[in-house]
């Protein structure tokens, strides 16, 4: 028998459908594979292997009573540790919710669970979605299934590791940054962040609510495009959520083609900072391209140099006030509570030992953006990038129909590279960032191993708001031409673990 | 712009409720003020007549009807408190009324 | 308590000139919270009626109630005040165990409603324009209880309890601009003021407005500047005042405790305060080390709210008669003169009046049997006249019966006190206590004749032309139908058979 923790998940919802394989079969073996593997990777904070059994049980017995399943019925899934699960531990890579069992589901998580889709567990990130690296998880880091002793990309390392390491074959990332395509990028599979307000929120714990966005991950376009449909759509419990249509993003995918269309590559996505060798791998995606069929157009978005530090004002800002219910009073962590003491400061001692250093950091950083005196200043101000942005994305959009840049401006570094430098770490979401601030759908896809450290190096599409299905249809035809060009996909170069 | 200091970083920890431990204010002074002197550059546009954008979406009247839905059960709701009594959440002495 | 210097109320009026700011919080009466949708049915169990959003649990999202927003523009319509044509929610970022968020969902820089007034009306008819700042829309927290300190205040307590069924609930609150030039009648205005908005609020239907239930909360805020000044002095904020007459107590008492410090030479603290019903007293707050900062911000979860102009139309033409125009009409329809007029008021009668004739009786007598009979049994008990146990309806029967001449005043007031002693409605009493006019009128005709053979002596004083001796006869009459006759009737059987004519 195959091996089923290598399949893709359009392949592994066939085997179920046609009843070459149980459910509960590719269950175990993905469970079995976590045992075996997780060790080392440390992609899961926690692995629900009575629930996912259980899940994969209904999935077969809804086969034998001849129910007609979904596209994804069976099919095992790693979701990130920020998705709201009822009855399951849900900590945000963070010690202030140690222990917190939520009494509610995301609206994610019930879209998955009624699309039959089986939840392993819950993945590792930096603590409340805030990093690149996954360092600033506060149950330890994760490791690159290409070298563990590298970092896999963040804040959802832990999904994007989990589908590097064959231990699920689909995954849910959040990115409010960069979250998802980062850690794609640097570990050779695919991420794509929807259009803001294209996937719920609700039950998604928040870090930065104009920025957030859940998304799919998985190892194929067409999985992440099978994964997109099933979670998103409207939610009359997100205010923020589309009331429209879900753009035909399975489609696209089964439709890769980009014969006559407008490929805009962004000047400002490159220069001082930028690994040769991605640079090199990002040229050779545009050369491919070129190749079928689409027209390359050189574009300015002179903005974009302003997004990193608009991003570093916006984003921290509104976590300053998302995380301020983390007061240790009414369910997480409280720490000095001696019966003495008030909660005023009870809270505050809850706060500092709950909170890694990063998340304080950028709470202050936040407070301090928003306060009296300096709103205007830095919060303020970066409302004004941000609309210098949103024309520059317009005024491109006008010209193209995507534009594409390397996804991350280097590969992969080692863990405790940039751990104390903030500064440093933040170059990570150079290029990820401006989709977030407009609100755009974007994508990574691979695009090859960069030739000095043989490093995955992905591929970004951007698209318009609810042009969603132009990614998967740009990244199916960059998907196949490098399958066709190297002979395999890329994962198949991934060291065995 | 001006630089942080240790006694800002101990304000903004007081505003955030953070009890920030001495070596904390150092450090983080000296990273807050890096970060500030970075993204500073955002104010390059604030004199420009551009209108600011605090959400992407375009959108604006979300409301939804005033019809009651299920509550969380007290148990659901209290299951991760701390401590509970009376079936109340129940927090430490609180300092005055706002 | 700390016993504070009070300077005597003329002599604080004699050196300087009030100015007060009036923050009026309006719970709403929605079926659903502000920003999710569980009930706000008031007496709920603890913690009952909450969900994720409403706890703050991490991932919840809000929603915004539409009767809410539809509620806010019809207050500020009828506050004659501008409707925003695009505002938005903004957080208001501060640490409370009673906010589940850390911040309170409200309005900031974009009020849905903003620059209107109210006309109140002073004793004495004077009528004082409030201006209007705004109208604003927010949320309720939760409630607290002080467990372990002497008197279940939050000093000395030794931990708290929570309960979230009120975290949520919408709230408008009502801002005014300073209100100036009201001088030794600063403290009237505000209670009129008060007063007033909660008759507007109960006649837009949108909240109950019980002020002893909370549902309507006033904060006073109030400083004094020296007559001739144009700068306003410091003022103080005295919190969650909550009924009319604490509003003006509140005002008064901080008018003569500014006054008292600025006099001996001291400065107002800016300061929140905290109202003490026993005394009529003020009380300094806990003072905070740092200034208050709320990193107010625009709500990043929730959209704008941009009401259509026709919808603000469609609200306008759709509001009730207001309160003061209502009054206004009531006061010539009944044909009373002011001070009539302000009796009733005082009573709280009007709304009972009106449904008394809804109800199918007729002005003049829904207003006796209200401002009269029930007016003093109210008074007698000590309650409210709306809180006695008639219905409106009720009395209207008791007037029909007295129109119709089955009763009457005396059997009717007979009736009011059965229904008052719970011994069922009007028809029921009737039965009961066995209290009808005897119309028969052959048994009202016998009556008489037995009463004239009996007092023969009277009845040829009446023959004689002297009808007030007619009087007596109509006397024992009743006496003999244990008060049960008509009277009106009995009289002209008398006269009818003594043939005198009157």
């Amino acid at each position: 028998m195959t091996d089923l923790t290598k399949l893709t998940a359009a392949g592994t919802a066939a085997a179920i459908a046609s009843g070459e394989a149980s459910a509960v079969e590719v269950t175990q073996a993905h469970l079995d594979r976590i045992g075996a593997v997780d060790e080392k990777v440390h992609a899961f904070l926690h692995v629900d292997t009575e629930g996912a059994l259980a899940a994969a049980k209904t999935v077969d017995a809804k086969r034998a009573a001849g129910e007609k399943l979904g596209p994804l019925a069976g099919v095992p899934l790693a979701l990130k540790d920020i998705f709201t699960t009822k009855g399951i531990p849900t900590t945000v890579g963070s010690k202030i919710l140690e222990g917190w069992i939520p009494p509610y589901d995301a609206t994610v998580t019930t879209r998955l669970k009624e699309a039959g889709v089986v939840i392993l567990g819950k993945t590792n990130m930096d603590e409340f979605a805030m990093g690149s690296s996954t360092e600033n998880s506060a149950y330890g880091p994760t490791g690159n299934p290409w070298d563990l002793t590298r970092i896999p990309g963040g804040s959802g390392g832990g999904s994007a590791a989990a589908l590097a390491a064959f231990q699920a074959p689909l995954a849910i990332g959040t990115d409010t940054g960069g979250s998802i395509r980062q850690p794609a990028a640097v570990t050779g599979t695919v991420g794509v962040k929807p259009t803001y307000g294209g996937v719920s929120r609700y039950g998604m714990v928040a870090f930065s609510s104009s920025l957030d966005q859940g998304g799919p991950c998985a190892r194929t376009v067409l999985d992440a495009a099978l994964l997109h449909q099933t979670i998103a759509g409207y939610d009359p419990l997100d205010s923020t959520s589309i009331n429209a249509p879900v753009p035909p993003v399975v489609e696209a995918a089964r439709n890769g083609n980009v014969k006559g269309l407008r490929v805009g590559v962004v000047k400002e996505f490159g220069g001082e900072g930028y690994q040769a060798g991605v640079v090199q791998r990002f040229n050779e995606a545009v050369e491919l391209l070129r190749e079928l069929g689409a027209e390359i157009v050189e574009l300015s978005c002179p903005s974009f140099d302003l997004a990193l530090a608009a991003y570093y004002l916006i984003a921290p800002s509104e976590c300053s006030s998302n995380l301020a219910r983390f007061d240790g009073l009414r369910y997480g962590l409280r720490v000095g509570d001696n019966g003495t003491r008030s909660a005023e400061e009870v809270t505050a001692l809850t706060r500092e030992a709950g909170f890694g250093p990063e998340v304080k950091r950028r709470i202050m950083l936040g407070t301090y953006a928003l306060s009296s005196g300096y709103y205007d200043a830095y919060y303020g101000s970066a409302q004004k990038v941000r609309t210098l942005i949103t024309r520059d994305f317009e005024r491109s959009f006008g010209q193209v129909d995507v534009i594409i840049s390397p996804t991350t401006p280097t590969t992969a570094f080692p863990i405790g590279e940039r751990a104390d430098d903030p500064m440093a770490m933040y170059l990570a979401d150079l290029c990820t960032i401006p989709a977030n601030l407009a609100g755009n759908s974007a994508m990574s896809v691979p695009c090859g191993l960069a030739p000095e450290d043989g490093l995955p190096v992905g591929l970004q599409i951007i698209a318009p708001a609810m042009a969603d299905d132009r990614l998967y249809r740009v990244g199916a035809a960059v998907e196949a031409g490098f399958i066709a060009r190297w002979g395999h996909p890329l994962l198949e170069e991934v060291p065995t673990l | 712009m001006p630089g942080i200091t240790r006694e800002e970083v101990a304000h903004l920890g007081r505003l955030s409720r953070l009890e920030l431990k001495d070596e904390e204010l150092d450090h983080f002074a000296e990273q807050l003020d890096a970060i500030i002197g970075a993204v500073a550059r955002v104010s390059e546009v604030a004199g420009e007549d551009v209108p600011p954008t605090s959400h992407p979406l375009p959108l604006t009247n979300v409301m939804r009807p005033d019809q009651v839905r299920p509550s969380l059960t007290p148990e659901q709701a209290l299951s991760s408190a701390p401590a509970q009594e009376q079936q109340r959440f129940k927090v430490p002495q609180i300092l005055g009324e706002d | 308590m700390t016993v504070t210097d009070l300077l005597s109320y003329e002599d604080a009026l004699e050196a300087f000139d009030p100015v007060m700011g009036l923050e009026v919080h309006v719970e709403l009466g929605t079926r659903t919270k502000m920003f999710c949708g569980c009930s706000t049915t008031l007496g709920a169990e603890p913690n009952s009626q909450t969900c994720p959003t409403c706890l703050g649990l991490p991932g919840s999202l809000p929603v915004v109630n539409e009767i809410g927003v539809e509620s806010a523009i019809k207050i500020g319509l009828a506050l004659n005040c501008e409707i925003a044509e695009w505002c938005r929610f903004a957080r208001k970022n501060y640490f409370y165990p009673d906010m589940p968020k850390n911040f309170q969902t409200s309005q900031y820089d974009e009020p849905i409603a903003f620059n209107g007034y109210l006309d109140v009306q002073l004793e004495g008819g004077e009528v004082f324009r409030v201006e209007i700042e705004r109208a604003h829309m927010e949320e309720d927290t939760g409630k607290s209880t002080h467990v372990g300190g002497a008197t279940g205040r939050i000093h000395g307590a030794s931990h708290s309890l929570l309960d979230y069924n009120r975290a949520g609930i919408p709230l408008i609150e009502i801002v005014t601009k300073p209100i100036v030039g009201a001088g030794a009648r600063a403290p009237e205005v505000a209670k009129a003021y008060v007063a007033e908005l909660r008759e507007l609020i109960k006649a837009l239907g949108v909240s109950e407005a019980r002020m002893e239930m909370g549902q309507m909360r006033c904060d006073v805020n109030l400083s004094l500047r020296p007559h001739g000044r144009e700068k306003f002095g410091t003022r103080s904020e005295t919190k969650n005042v909550n009924s009319l007459r604490s509003v003006e107590r509140a005002a008064r008492y901080e008018i003569q405790r500014h006054a008292a410090v600025l006099t001996s030479g001291g400065t107002i603290v800016q300061e929140t305060r905290h109202f003490h019903e026993e005394d009529g007293s003020t009380a300094a707050g806990r003072i905070k080390e740092e200034a208050e900062d709320y990193r107010y911000f625009p709500e990043p979860d929730l959209v704008p709210v941009a009401p259509s102009r026709e919808w603000v139309e469609e609200l306008r033409a759709g509001l009730p008669e207001l309160p003061s125009v209502q009054r206004k009409r009531i006061q010539a329809d009944w044909g009373l003169s002011d001070h009539e007029m302000q009796s009733v008021l005082n009573a709280g009668a009007i709304e009972l009046i009106l449904a008394t004739i809804a109800a199918g009786a007729d002005a003049a007598s829904a207003r006796k049997w209200w401002m009269g009979e029930l007016a003093r049994r109210s008074n007698e008990d000590g309650i409210e006249l709306a809180a006695l146990p008639i219905t409106p309806a009720q009395v209207a029967r008791v007037a029909a019966l007295v129109a119709e001449g089955s009763l009457n005043d005396k059997l009717a007031r007979q009736v009011i006190e059965g229904v008052l002693d719970g011994d069922g409605d009007p028809d029921t009493v009737v039965e009961k206590r066995g209290l009808k006019v005897v119309s028969d009128e052959g048994a009202l005709g016998s009556a008489v004749d037995e009463a004239i053979a009996a007092n023969a002596a009277i009845a040829d004083k009446v023959r004689g032309g002297n009808l007030a001796a007619a009087g007596a006869l109509i006397g024992a009459v009743m006496k003999t139908t244990r008060g049960q006759a008509d009277a009106k009737r009995v009289r002209e059987l008398i006269l009818e058979r003594l043939a005198a004519q009157g």
